[in-house]
């Protein structure tokens, strides 16, 4: 495997767990957060105490990993708070795994919660409080209006019609027909989707995610150490990152992401090309999403989403399983994704998943999404076979 | 038309600019590229000299989305990305046109207008600016 990441496979998830997915009054983000830490542990076969590595994100918090390992009641060697959006867990994989090889920390636990549904029911975060004084007095419904000024852009570049958009919310609600997990999992159709609440121009209510509480947690050591726990490890076979900007009219090109950069990256430090992903769990806050960063994750060339989504390849037993779990216009979408769509991948490839199980997946994707397109995040997971 | 701000940085200087009606963007003198948002330094080459000029006030509306709003809320309205003719984007409302109506690639002109207490610019299509 020359040429490849020198840490590919070198750590490995073993531990994975959600908790509070959908509502749950009365919580604390940090509470959530915990739930989901216990259960990841329980998972791994692993305490509270071997835990010497922290990365948490919050909405709720300025400091997330220090408000959160205090909550825990742990002193760890590394903390990372690293807020790039929903991004986040995702890219803190790449962070975990540098600090897992060189020895600064021996298990590290990565942590997203939120309460936001029932504490509040909007997606909130302190960098609401930012001043963006270029942005501000236009009413920038923020994320939404950014999402749909880059639906309209693809519409506009590449004849991408609001069917083709449906098919990624279609294909995900009957996903999350098969996951317990899932918020909603009533049957939905393109002409539900076409025929819902108009949002922002193009995006109808339908197009965009969920707003749930809930938490999840995953828990990574180096791969002599995965062999000997609890459940069969999941691999880390490259992670990599990118950003373009903060704000959306900062945005170079609405129709490309940095997917387009670090994607390939994270293919080549695998030593795979998009055809030998078995499972993708791409992040779907908005209908959009999917359709842009499959293009720019090099699943069809750009411009091609809208028909590659179009033809019900997403839905299962479609060719591409995307969003298994029922993604996050679906099955939960607590204000920041990244955590969620590895899980699913976790699973997946444990072999865990019941009726929506891909049969023989051995390669999963994992994919992050930060800000409105701001933050990329990609990862290539694999099983004991994919070594 | 280089001028020293009386204090403050780049975005101090855009909007006591901005607040006397005079709407001007940063230009690099180094290597000429329009700047917009204000910068200490050029994106293009790293400078840090620039002048303040007026843009021409024309543009093209590069992507546009209709935020609906219950119309006892004041209803619908439009928010734009808007490429100038200097080559920079900013973030508008196209206005003097139902929302429905802003299409990609409608050309467009500047207007300062009062918002809740201070100047911003907005964009009308262009040949109906009143
Ligand atoms: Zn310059």
């Amino acid at each position: 495997m020359s040429g490849t990441w020198e840490l590919r496979g070198k750590t490995a998830i073993v531990g994975a767990a959600t908790a509070h997915l959908g509502e749950a009054p009365g919580y604390s983000h940090l509470e959530i957060m915990a739930d989901a830490a216990r259960g990841a542990l329980t998972d791994a076969g692993l305490t509270l105490a071997d835990v010497d590595g922290l990365f948490a994100v919050s909405m709720h918090s300025v400091f997330p990993v220090l408000s959160f390992g205090e909550y825990l009641g742990i002193q760890p060697k590394v903390s990372d708070g690293t807020i790039v959006g929903g991004s986040s867990a995702v890219y803190q994989m790449l962070h975990a795994a540098l600090a897992l090889h060189h020895g600064l920390c021996d298990v590290a636990l990565i942590v997203y919660g939120s309460n936001q549904r029932t504490a509040s029911g909007k997606l909130h975060s302190p960098s609401g409080a930012e001043n963006l004084p270029y942005e501000k007095p236009y009413g920038l419904r923020a994320p939404i209006a950014g999402y749909a000024m880059a639906a309209a852009r693809h519409m506009h570049e590449y004849g991408t019609t609001r069917e083709q958009l449906a098919e990624v919310a279609v294909a995900a609600r009957m996903w999350a027909a098969m996951n317990e997990e899932a918020f909603d999992r009533a049957p939905l159709t393109v002409e539900d989707v076409l025929g819902a609440r108009m949002v922002c121009d193009p995006l109808s209510v339908r197009d965009c995610c969920l707003v749930t509480d809930g938490g999840g947690a995953i828990v990574m050591t180096r791969a002599d150490r995965a062999k000997d726990l609890a459940k069969p490890p999941v691999h880390l076979l490259s992670c990599a990152g990118g950003q373009t900007h903060r704000q959306i009219s900062m945005m170079p090109d609405l129709t490309t992401t940095s997917a387009a950069e670090c994607g390939p990256r994270a293919f080549a430090m695998a030593g795979l090309k998009p055809a030998d992903v078995d499972v993708a769990q791409v992040y779907d806050a908005f209908t959009i999403n999917a359709v842009i960063l499959l293009e720019d994750l090099g699943f069809c060339p750009k411009g091609e989403g809208g028909r590659f989504v179009g033809d019900g390849r997403l839905r299962p037993g479609g060719g591409l399983p995307l969003n298994t779990y029922g993604g996050g216009l679906s099955c939960t979408h607590p204000g920041m994704l990244g955590i969620f769509t590895t899980i699913e991948a976790v699973r997946q490839l444990r072999g865990e998943c019941g009726p929506r199980q891909v049969a023989d997946a051995e390669i999963a994707l994992a994919h992050g999404n930060g800000g409105m397109f701001a933050h990329e995040s990609t990862a290539l997971l694999g099983s004991g076979a994919a070594l | 038309m280089t001028e020293t701000p009386l204090q403050g940085g780049p975005d101090a200087t855009y909007f006591r600019y901005l607040e006397a009606g005079d709407w001007r963007i940063q230009k690099c003198t180094g290597c000429g590229t329009h700047v917009f948002q204000p910068r200490v330094m050029c994106p293009a080459c790293a400078g840090d000299a620039f002048d303040w000029v007026a843009p021409s006030g024309g543009g093209t509306v590069y992507s546009t989305t209709i935020i609906r709003r219950r119309p006892e809320r004041g209803g619908d309205y439009n928010v734009a990305l808007i490429d100038l003719a200097e080559g920079v984007r900013m973030m508008s409302r196209v206005e003097g046109l139902a929302p429905d109506m802003v299409a990609i690639g409608l050309p467009v002109t500047a207007r300062l207008v009062d918002d809740d207490g201070a100047k911003i610019v907005v964009f009308d299509p262009t040949g109906e600016t009143s």
